[in-house]
């Protein structure tokens, strides 16, 4: 595997170096008459240093802001704030840590470069590059994602994915929740796939339970979550559509979308954060003639992939705003920890429902669908695919669906059915204890990951023996998948940077939790 | 026991080169439980459920001390372990007894590394004790450069210092927060619902 940290610090900044004469060390550069402006400590302590003493806004002189060494070069600044005194060192004897920190890490380096504090040019590095930030409110950033870029011209040389606009405790909030009431906390994080979410925190808890499901729960878990694959990626092809200037396909794929919705309403009651899937199976047996409705979505959903293929596939825009954009290798996204579609189009054939698989993914028949050359155009195809051999899943799920319970027999997890409470204090009692104290979960830890839309979906569980998880922790797909932006966006044009960024998929939701 | 060169000795046998397998990957049957690389704790499985089924991997849990940590991981990584799938912490202070093999003495704060091989489908897990006096480890990211912002989510909730790593920042939440949120003695903050003649804040 090739290192990925192999590239030399020069590359990182391409484009600025060698184009200016190599700048004196700063010392020199300082020295003089304090009244040299060359000493740049702020762009606004230069510029008033460049009008002095002007009538109009004179009472601060500029040696009040300078303290003077004893050979009458300045060695700082000082001012008083509103917070106090406040000293400011000049930039040559700036910490290297804190210039590493400036320059390396506010703008990350692509590959992980981590650079030499010493090649860090302090006057002159950004002269010849500007600085642009792309959100967190922009459209194209699928939620609140900050980018802020380095650009030279046009060209994009280092990217920083910005994070934590949505960040809302939701793993502290999941330890003052029971396994119960978990997957209302979880659900919420891919708002895009929420059944995946339910479906792992479940895989977990019951990992440490030791409990084994009825055959049909299971089923009818694969049904649910492929579907939701299927909604997903529909929902990304209509967003990287719009990203591109597709507005159709905007409008196409959510049109689809929403077939699997009211699919999702009418077995769970609602089309986001069902809440649906829990530990110890299902929340409800799915509804009547649901064989019909799947097989409906079947019918219209893989036909209209052919048309997307139709309007997407072979249209030269399209092609020349994706084929050869974002290209990643595989051995820089197995570096990276990228999984998924990402991971996928690079080549590597690894989805875990073929690799490791969960519920009864083993007894279905479909294909990985993997690219060559890990550009945002192979991305489109590996989701474009995904759809379809989410459907041949789905087919295949209806035919096999077998008879039985949808939610395991175990008094412990399982709350007495409605009807019951009607008639037995017993099961209105055990139907309160349920849902207010929970069950108690062997002490234990335990990781579970499955195969969400995005990458490996984790969930990292930790149990003390109560009835609330001691510690839950997501390994979200979109959390690690923005690291591959700097990559991606390296040496490419602005303007591709909106659609590098859709073919990441990323969920701020899950992205921030 | 030094590290480096006892660390490669997981198991010869599956030591593959980290070739990507052209082939999708055919599952797992159950390893079987495999010690440590030497000088670490090896567990298997400390998942509590008796009964599992079938399909469900063995899970290998491998607890390297502080010192071992980058050299075990190094180890890994020679042996197929492409991937870091997962980094995070975990705050012990209220569940410090829990059960850890024999040799492994508790700490307040874990530091719990998921490793994967693609080439043979295997997982495992490290558990790293680390003391609240001293809680600083190794980075990874020179192995692994893809932890750069699972070890800063780390750090942000947990406090827990990665030497080595290129920008350990926070990531999540402000950069001028205080304290780190996941740490089990941080309080969670309530809004208090206003009544009539309520008492005041808790």
């Amino acid at each position: 595997m090739t290192d990925p940290t192999s590239n030399t610090p020069e590359d990182g900044v391409d484009g600025t170096d060698g184009t200016d004469a190599p700048a004196l060390p700063a010392t020199e550069r300082g020295a003089g008459t304090p009244n040299d402006t060359t000493f740049r400590a702020s762009a606004h302590e230069a510029e008033s240093s460049g009008h002095p003493d002007t009538p109009q806004s004179p009472p601060i002189s500029r040696d009040q802001y300078l303290k003077v060494g004893p050979d009458g070069e300045p060695i700082g600044l000082s001012a008083e704030t509103f917070e106090g005194h406040q000293e400011l060192t000049r930039r040559s004897t700036t910490d290297p840590g804190e210039l590493r920190r400036e320059v390396g890490a506010v703008l990350r380096l692509p590959e992980g470069v981590v650079i030499d504090p010493a090649n860090i040019d302090v006057e002159q590095s950004d002269d010849n590059t500007m600085i642009i930030n792309m959100g967190p409110q922009h459209p194209s950033t699928h939620g609140v994602l900050r980018l802020m870029f380095e650009l030279d011209g046009e060209t994009v040389l280092r990217t920083k994915p910005v994070i934590g606009y949505l960040h809302t405790g939701m793993e502290k909030t999941a330890e003052e929740l029971t396994y119960v009431q978990g997957s209302t906390n979880v659900t919420r994080m891919d708002y895009l796939s929420p059944l995946h979410n339910e479906l792992v925190l479940s895989l977990a808890v019951e990992a440490l339970l030791g409990i084994e499901l009825p055959a049909r729960a299971d089923w009818i878990r694969m049904l649910m979550t492929e579907l939701n694959r299927v909604s997903s990626h529909l929902m990304w092809m209509a967003t990287n559509g719009m990203d591109l200037g597709s507005t159709s396909m905007m409008i196409y794929g959510f049109r689809e979308r929403e077939m699997v919705l009211a699919f999702f309403e009418k077995t769970t009651g609602l089309r986001m954060n069902h809440n649906f899937i829990r530990p110890g199976g299902t929340a409800a047996d799915l509804p009547d003639g649901w064989e019909d409705d799947v097989t409906i979505i079947c019918d219209t959903v893989l036909p209209r992939t052919d048309e997307y293929d139709e309007l997407l596939t072979g249209q030269p825009l399209f092609r020349q705003r994706t084929e050869s954009i974002g290209r990643l290798s595989a051995e820089e996204a197995l570096a990276l920890s990228l999984t998924g579609p990402i991971l996928r189009s690079t080549g590597v054939p690894w989805d875990l429902r073929r690799s490791m698989p969960y519920l009864h993914y083993d007894q279905v028949d479909f294909d990985v669908i993997v690219g060559t050359y890990g550009d945002n155009f192979d991305r489109y195809s590996v989701r474009l695919n995904e759809i379809r051999e989410s459907i041949r899943i789905i087919r295949q799920i209806v035919e096999k669906m077998p008879a039985g319970d949808y939610r395991v027999q175990d008094k412990k997890v399982t709350p007495p059915p409605r009807a019951r409470i009607d008639e037995s204090m017993e099961a209105l009692i055990h139907h309160f204890k349920v849902f207010t104290e929970g069950f108690k979960v062997p002490e234990g830890e335990v990781y579970v990951a499955i195969e969400s839309p995005r990458g490996e979906l984790g969930c990292y569980l930790v149990s003390d023996g109560s009835s609330k998880p001691y510690r839950m922790h997501i390994r979200g797909p979109s959390f690690v998948n923005l690291q591959a932006l700097p990559v991606m966006m390296r040496g490419g044009l602005l303007a591709d940077a909106v659609s590098v960024c859709s073919s990441v998929d990323p969920v701020m939701g899950e992205v921030d939790r | 026991m030094t590290g480096a060169a006892e660390a490669t000795s997981v198991d010869p046998a599956t030591s593959v080169d980290p070739v990507i397998p052209v082939t999708p990957v055919i599952p797992v049957t159950p390893v079987a439980p495999v010690e440590g690389p030497a000088g670490t704790a090896g567990l298997s499985d400390s998942g509590g459920g008796s009964s599992r089924s079938p399909g469900r991997p063995v899970q290998e849990i491998v607890f390297p001390t502080r010192e071992q940590y980058l050299s075990v991981v190094q180890g890994y990584r020679d042996d197929g372990f492409e991937m870091c799938i997962d980094l995070c912490g975990v705050d012990y202070l209220t569940h410090f007894n829990r059960h850890l093999p024999d040799g492994v003495p508790p700490e307040r704060f874990e530091v719990v590394v998921n490793l994967l091989s693609l080439s043979t489908a295997r997982r495992v897990r490290l558990r790293v004790q680390l003391p609240e006096s001293h809680l600083e480890v190794a980075s990874i990211f020179d192995v692994y450069p893809g932890v750069e912002a699972m070890e800063r989510e780390a750090f942000d909730m947990f406090g827990i210092i990665f030497a080595g790593h290129p920008d350990l920042t926070r990531i999540l939440m402000p950069e001028d927060w205080e304290g780190h949120p996941l740490r089990k003695d941080y309080g969670v903050g309530r809004v208090p619902v206003q009544f009539k003649g309520a008492p005041g804040p808790r």
